[in-house]
């Protein structure tokens, strides 16, 4: 069932693309890092290549934590919708995959937070 | 035949209240009650609901012209004795503001539901319960406003809460939790309100705040929940012979109630964890921990309860070990929040005392020192050299509670929890199994769910960037009413009037990088 409803009953979703000015919302996820309470909602060009929304997004993004600096990004393990995925830096946010509302989880192995208590 | 001067109290209530009821003659029943039916909900015979509380309209104005009379009176000497002055830290009116801007509005909320359902059923003595419990919600929307108007002349915060409470990204989470029950049909909004609310979670929100009034110094509040507190067991009694009486009525009602406990014990759940972070994070002088209040008025009273409800064929909440874990975790992970968004809160935030500090973690013993402690001497640490932590990103919020996604996963409190779902080509989030069940048994409702983080990125709140929705769109002064607490105009004038008083508050230099990390 869809919605109880006393009758015919026809809803808008809110949050879809194109309500966003040409934008698309990505949250990214730094795990073993929860001294960032949640995930950042980052709205950004579809057709940013995944290589700038690394050095212009995601890095200034996370970069007030101490482990930051040790990041090697070559390096790391993502999983995009839950799912293991290697981006291509070369190419758009689009043709790698991510679509509007996608998640990112970034995790750096040996990298686990404030003296290592994932935070 | 000697004709009666007075009807006794009995027969003055039945005159009064089930004695106005007709039967109509000129349109159909199913016209008159248009809700009655659509929610699947079956009721066979409406004379069987018992009157939860007996009492006419002129001995309630009676009463409560009474109490009022006590409670304003005692509101008029806590201001004209500069009442304010004798909390027990400045601190403390940070929780009034999530009070006044996170509460009062939902009594409002809880006048508008009971009003429209009291016009509803088809039973008049479910009718004469819920008009009276909206009156009952009206009187607390306007006493609270009283209790704590005394506060808006000497603090930040409090100037404009019913305007944010419909706008501000954190008040999106009490304000939606209203108004998905006052958008449902009225059984649904009765069990949620009545039952889930009121009767199974109402101690876990009025004893932690008119406690924690009384622990500091607060006569003002400490006086209107007293106040209140008659009312509430009138409003207890109805959630409990609500959820009786369905059951009761037919055996398919069964598993439609159980759904909606299902659903409004996870909602009530989340809600609640604002509550439990203000008693451990917000009260100089402590209660009880959240953890404690949830096992004495949750787990125990709740568990006494649904043994009780166990042979209507009703079971506990799904999802109740997940907030039983949750207890141990939820008031840091919120507190890291807000601390985090303070930019953008109507009040201010610190990080707590050495003292503080020590209480939280023989309160919390096994998840305090190993999880969160190193989170929070980390920003404490940063905080004296002067780079107070303030996080610039906008969070992600879950689609059903709209709280930022910072719960822990039940079982790995070092990863945070989400939950997804795709409809109409569309994903959703959630934080929870909890959140994601509701989304899923009625997804058009909740893809309409108005996202304060969404909604600024959409451009919806006025300007692009965070200051100026703060400043424009919330109606709060940035650098005044929110931000760091140490080294506030609100922490300096406290000082002032308290010059010799070295206080709770932790010595650390004021951070005058304040208004540089918006």
């Amino acid at each position: 069932m869809p919605v109880t409803a006393i009758g015919p009953y026809a809803a808008q979703a809110l949050d879809s693309q194109d309500r966003f000015h040409g934008l698309q919302l990505v949250y990214l996820c730094w795990e073993k890092h929860l001294m960032f309470c949640a995930p950042f909602t980052l709205p950004l060009p579809p057709h940013m290549l995944f290589a700038d929304f690394i050095e212009q997004v995601a890095k200034p993004a996370i970069a007030q934590h101490p482990d930051a600096q040790w990041v090697d990004f070559a390096q790391v393990q993502w999983r995009l919708d839950e799912q293991p995925w290697t981006p291509d830096p070369g190419a758009s946010l689009q043709a790698n995959g991510i679509g509007h509302k996608s998640l990112l989880h970034m995790a750096t192995p040996g990298l686990n937070g404030l003296a290592g208590t994932c935070n | 035949m000697a004709v009666k001067k007075r009807l006794n109290a009995k027969e003055k209530y039945r005159c009064m209240t089930r004695d106005l009821d007709w039967e109509p003659s000129y349109q159909r029943h199913e016209d008159i009650y248009p809700h009655e039916r659509f929610e699947g909900i079956k009721i066979t015979d409406w004379d069987k609901w018992e009157d939860p509380f007996r009492l006419t309209m002129d001995t309630y104005w009676k009463y409560q012209a009474e109490k009022e009379k006590k409670l304003y009176a005692i509101f008029d000497a806590f201001s004209q004795n500069n009442g304010h002055t004798t909390l027990s830290d400045a601190r403390y009116v940070n929780a009034l503001k999530l009070f006044l801007s996170g509460v009062t509005p939902l009594e409002y909320q809880a006048y508008q539901g009971f009003a429209r359902v009291g016009r509803q059923f088809s039973g008049a003595g479910a009718r004469v319960a819920c008009q009276m419990q909206a009156i009952d919600e009206l009187r607390h929307v306007q006493t609270q406003i009283h209790a704590m108007s005394h506060y808006n002349k000497h603090f930040n915060g409090l100037h404009d809460f019913a305007h944010m409470h419909d706008r501000v990204w954190f008040l999106s989470v009490p304000k939606s939790f209203f108004e998905d029950a006052r958008t449902a049909g009225p059984f649904e909004f009765l069990t949620a309100i009545s039952f889930s609310f009121e009767y199974v979670l109402t101690n876990l929100l009025f004893v932690p705040f008119m406690s924690g009034a009384a622990f500091n110094g607060d006569m003002a509040t400490v006086t209107f929940g007293f106040s209140a507190q008659s009312d509430e067991a009138r409003h207890m009694t109805l959630g409990l012979e609500v959820i009786k009486f369905l059951l009761e009525q037919h055996e398919d009602n069964v598993p439609i109630i159980q759904r909606w406990i299902d659903k409004w014990f996870w909602r009530g759940y989340r809600l609640l964890t604002l509550v439990g972070m203000m008693m451990d994070y917000m009260l100089p002088n402590k209660v009880m921990s959240w953890s404690e209040a949830w096992g004495v008025y949750f787990e125990e009273a709740g568990g006494a309860l649904f043994k009780d409800l166990e042979r209507y064929g009703i079971r506990p909440p799904k999802y109740v070990e997940e907030a039983n874990i949750g207890k141990e975790h939820i008031t840091h992970q919120a507190w890291s929040i807000f601390y985090q968004y303070s930019q953008a809160t109507n009040f201010h935030t610190w990080m707590p005392t050495d003292e503080e500090l020590d209480w939280l973690s023989e309160k919390y013993p096994d998840t305090f020192d190993s999880l969160y402690r190193p989170r929070f001497e980390h920003w404490r640490a940063l905080q004296e050299k002067g780079e107070r932590f303030y996080n610039p990103t906008l969070p992600m919020l879950c689609q059903i509670c709209q709280i930022p996604l910072a719960f822990s996963e039940p079982d790995d409190p070092t990863t945070l929890s989400h939950r997804s779902a795709e409809h109409a080509g569309e994903r959703y989030h959630f934080c929870s199994d909890g959140c994601c069940d509701i989304f899923q048994y009625e997804p058009e409702k909740y893809i309409q769910a108005w996202l304060p983080v969404h909604q600024i990125l959409q451009g919806n709140c006025g300007g692009a960037d965070v200051e100026s929705v703060v400043r424009d769109y919330y109606n709060i002064t940035p650098g005044e009413d929110n931000f760091e607490y140490l080294g506030s105009t609100e922490h300096r004038r406290w000082q002032d009037w308290h010059p010799n008083d070295k206080g709770s508050t932790p010595a650390s230099p004021a951070d005058p990088d304040r208004r540089q990390t918006a």
